[in-house]
């Protein structure tokens, strides 16, 4: 099967296209080792089915970022049978330069000139014969968006597949020509495919290629020092950089045809960014916008509606869908969807539980409540997962994303990460797991590394039970404090946490500079549906794939080791203290003394610790399973459903023992250690190998263990404020003094 | 007039004399069209002050004033 690769320029619609192209046969996987996306499909309106690649949306082939390399080294090893360079032809200078590199390659390529529709709307034109001439390769007018052209241009390429096609250069200074014309006759007598591309970035002395080729090294070196350019001295990388532009602007340039001769002319786009970006209005319209995602996704109240209904008419009381539209208030279309949801499971799970009545009491447990109840619990946070996730991917489609981090990248710039950090972080407060995924739009690994890491300290909805269950317990049984204010003063502690921690990280193992804000504002346009769709789809997918495969597993695993007991005895929930977690935790339970549950409870503290573990499979069991817990100790049922577990929680202070920093602690340690097993798989989904993630687990135990403890300690005794200030202060001066000798040195 | 992007003022423009800075900057800013002889001009600033919005190869680019303050133009007069 032919192969055809699809390379240009981000925002050149080369998604669009790709999916264009291959409908429904297409499929997203990972680059190797690195975590960008891989898309593949079959396009299958020729003679033969035709296989598409969707390389990584590049600016250059230059060597310095992932999806530059991967495109680069696609084109070089691979050897696609022709590469279809989408072009956006409202922006043919830049979207041409990469052009004029993979001219370089001895490659088939055809040129689709997308966007055509907003060219003819200026009033400007491009003549693609002409520019064909002078390209020396086929270029076929497209409109992506609207499907048009594409069959032509495949028939185009298919034609050009099989002719095949000698790599030339546009470069027409004088004595780059020569350096590039004698590397490239050494490159040939070594044998050395695509000599053309190779002997253009050896003179650039492109940092690949110098590995590559360390012999011919020597010659550029030699060249440059008797040629030295009269503007650009030695600098060959900006020669070469020069020489394409001057090429582009001398010969493609002119086929396109202006209406409108000003040379900075005012878009539609720039009218919305007058407003969008504004001086002052810029952050408060951004904050609004932001406001209505949560609302969208979460609220129960929905557009504040509730005082004006009459009580009771949405929550169709006595119905199967009863409270799913809303009880009060009109539900958020997310929340209505996870009702939907729990209305589908509940059914299943209730068929299942009489179809396995008659069983043994095991059976149905480990089947209702381990793989249903696991499987359950997690599918149930995907409609708000999936909801989150789109009207994120509207602001990244329609062009606003860059513009938020526009605005922000001052702010953030004093942490070590860019502007486009702030939304991963921020999303966190909803759901980690959709927060994780979309650190793909993060440049830099490391940045994107530890924004994945701190992302889950940005306490998610599923922890906010635990919040009010324990404050709210605080409250009552300690009779101090505010509810509002403990859970407002956690939720600080978390983010103010992350910061650090981001800091800590930037400075330390994940060094690196700020990375670069060198970036493309494209122009604002309407999302499309069937990209949302498709990206939609794909997330649910893999989502689902996940949660029936680590996440069930691990689910199960939890479920067996709480109901049964060392000598494989089935337990009820009622027994859990007997269980093989109850035993491991009354084990382990030393290791908590240094955050207020461990032996100072009198051999009661191990409660805290497996309702903890527990809530590794969702966080709303934290309390469940407190709940479970305070009935196994008061042989009564504790209904945690009217309370939001308050007085679960209560029971579980008056039999322990446990104080108030420790019920503190013991938030904190909920909110900062490894998050719930799907965070965790969509975690794992964003690192690039098994080394990081299981430093991340450690990063996160570790964490949760300093915060819980400092928490612990200074709410037991106030002056050990002191202790952890100083201790903090001095980590800060050690780094700070390790960094600059470094830096000196390398000097 | 002969200053450095991150000097500009909001509406001037400039013709490109010279890039330099550190080797991965300067190439990313060639990549992005910033080359000698390009026309820039500067479009806005983000609500803090930085970074810069400026129109280059007719398309909307932004950019630090760290990185801005790589590039020297000749500034357009009566712009």
């Amino acid at each position: 099967m032919h192969r055809f690769a699809l390379a240009g320029n981000p925002n050149s619609g080369k998604t669009t296209l790709f999916n264009g192209l291959t409908g429904s046969t297409a499929h997203v996987g990972n680059w190797p080792g690195v975590t960008v996306d891989k898309r593949e499909g079959v396009y299958k309106k020729l003679s033969e089915p035709i296989a598409i690649v969707d390389l990584p949306g590049i600016y250059s082939l230059s060597p310095y970022t992932p999806e530059e390399v991967i495109a680069r080294n696609y084109i070089l090893d691979e050897k696609p049978d022709c590469v279809i360079n989408i072009i956006d032809a409202t922006n043919l200078e830049r979207n041409l330069y990469l052009t004029t590199q993979i001219l370089e390659i001895d490659v088939p390529i055809v040129l689709a000139l997308n966007m055509m529709d907003a060219v003819e709307k200026r009033g400007d034109y491009i003549d693609e014969k002409e520019l064909e001439k002078r390209l020396g390769i086929p270029v076929v007018k497209i409109s992506a968006l609207k499907g048009v052209g594409l069959d032509k241009l495949m028939e185009r390429a298919h034609e050009a597949c099989e002719k095949g096609r000698k790599g030339k250069t546009v470069i027409e200074d004088l004595a780059l020509q020569h350096l590039i014309g004698d590397i490239k006759i050494a490159l040939e007598g070594q044998g050395v495919h695509n000599p053309t591309f190779h002997a253009v970035k050896l003179a650039e002395l492109d940092e690949l290629e110098v590995l590559m080729h360390k012999d011919t090294v020597n010659m550029v070196e030699a060249f440059k020092e008797t040629h030295k350019d009269e503007i650009f001295g030695d600098d060959f990388e900006a020669l070469v950089a020069d020489a394409r532009y001057k090429y582009i602007t001398k010969y493609f340039s002119p086929t396109l045809k202006r209406k409108n001769k000003e040379k900075f002319i005012v878009t539609p786009s720039d009218k919305a960014d007058k407003i969008l970006t504004h001086k002052i209005w810029g952050i408060p319209i951004f904050l609004v916008v932001l406001f209505a995602i949560f609302h969208l996704t979460f609220s129960e109240n929905f557009l504040f509606l509730g005082g004006f209904l009459s009580e009771g008419w949405v929550s169709l009381e006595g119905t199967a869908f009863e409270g799913v539209f809303g009880s009060g208030g009109i539900n958020s279309p997310g929340v209505i969807l996870m009702g939907l949801m729990e209305v589908l499971t509940g059914t299943i799970a209730d068929a299942v539980g009489v179809w396995l009545s008659t069983s043994p009491e095991w059976v149905s447990g480990l089947i209702c409540d381990g793989v249903l109840g696991g499987i359950f619990a997690i599918l149930g946070f995907l409609p708000q997962i999936l909801v989150l996730f789109l009207f994120f991917s509207i602001l990244e489609d329609s062009g606003y994303m860059a513009r938020i981090a526009f605005i922000l990248d001052r702010a953030l710039r004093k942490f070590g990460l860019s502007g486009r950090a702030f939304l991963p972080m921020i999303m966190g407060f909803g759901c980690s797991v959709p927060a994780m995924i979309n650190t793909r739009t993060l440049a830099d690994e490391k940045e994107k590394l530890a924004t994945v890491r701190v992302i889950p300290f940005f306490s998610c909805g599923a922890k906010l039970p635990i919040l009010t269950a324990v404050s709210g317990a605080i409250v009552a049984y300690f009779g101090v404090g505010n509810v509002d204010l403990i859970t407002y003063g956690m939720y600080l502690i978390g983010m103010i946490t992350a910061l650090f921690a981001v800091v800590l990280m930037r400075e330390t193992t994940l060094k690196g500079d700020t990375p670069p804000f060198i970036m493309e504002l494209p122009s604002y346009h309407a999302p499309q549906i069937r990209n949302l769709v498709m990206l939609l789809w794909d997330k649910a997918k893999h989502f689902i794939e996940k949660a029936f495969t680590i996440i069930l597993a691990s689910t199960i695993i939890i479920w067996v080791i709480s109901h049964f007991n060392f000598s494989w005895k089935y337990l009820p929930d009622e027994l859990m203290h007997e269980s093989i977690l109850g035993g491991i935790g009354q084990l382990i339970q030393p290791l908590f003394t240094p955050i207020g549950f461990g032996v100072q409870l009198n051999g009661m503290g191990w409660v805290f610790a497996v309702a903890a573990i527990t809530g590794l499979i969702a966080k709303e069991n934290v309390v469940s399973t407190l709940g479970t817990l305070a009935a196994c100790l008061l042989g009564s049922v504790v209904n945690i459903e009217s309370d939001g577990g308050i007085s679960a929680v209560s029971i579980m202070i008056q039999n322990t023992g446990i104080t108030l920093p420790a019920l503190l602690a013991f938030i904190a340690f909920n909110m900062t250690t490894i998050p719930c097993f799907a965070a965790v798989a969509a975690a794992k989904g964003e690192m690039a190998n098994k080394k990081t993630f299981n430093w991340t687990l450690v990063f996160w135990i570790a964490t949760s263990y300093i915060v819980a403890s400092a928490i612990y300690f200074i709410g037991t005794a106030w002056w050990a404020m002191f202790i952890y200030i100083a201790v903090a202060i001095l980590t800060v001066i050690v780094i700070r003094y390790i960094n600059a000798k470094r830096v000196s040195k390398e000097k | 007039m002969i200053k450095t992007l991150d000097k500009f003022h909001i509406g001037e423009s400039g013709k490109v004399l010279a890039v330099s800075g550190e080797r991965k900057i300067k190439r990313r800013l060639y990549d992005m069209g910033i080359t000698n002889g390009a026309e820039i001009y500067l479009r806005k600033k983000a609500p803090l002050g930085d970074p810069i919005e400026v129109t280059v190869r007719s398309y909307e680019l932004s950019l630090r004033n760290s990185e801005a303050s790589c590039i020297t133009l000749e500034v357009n007069p009566n712009a």
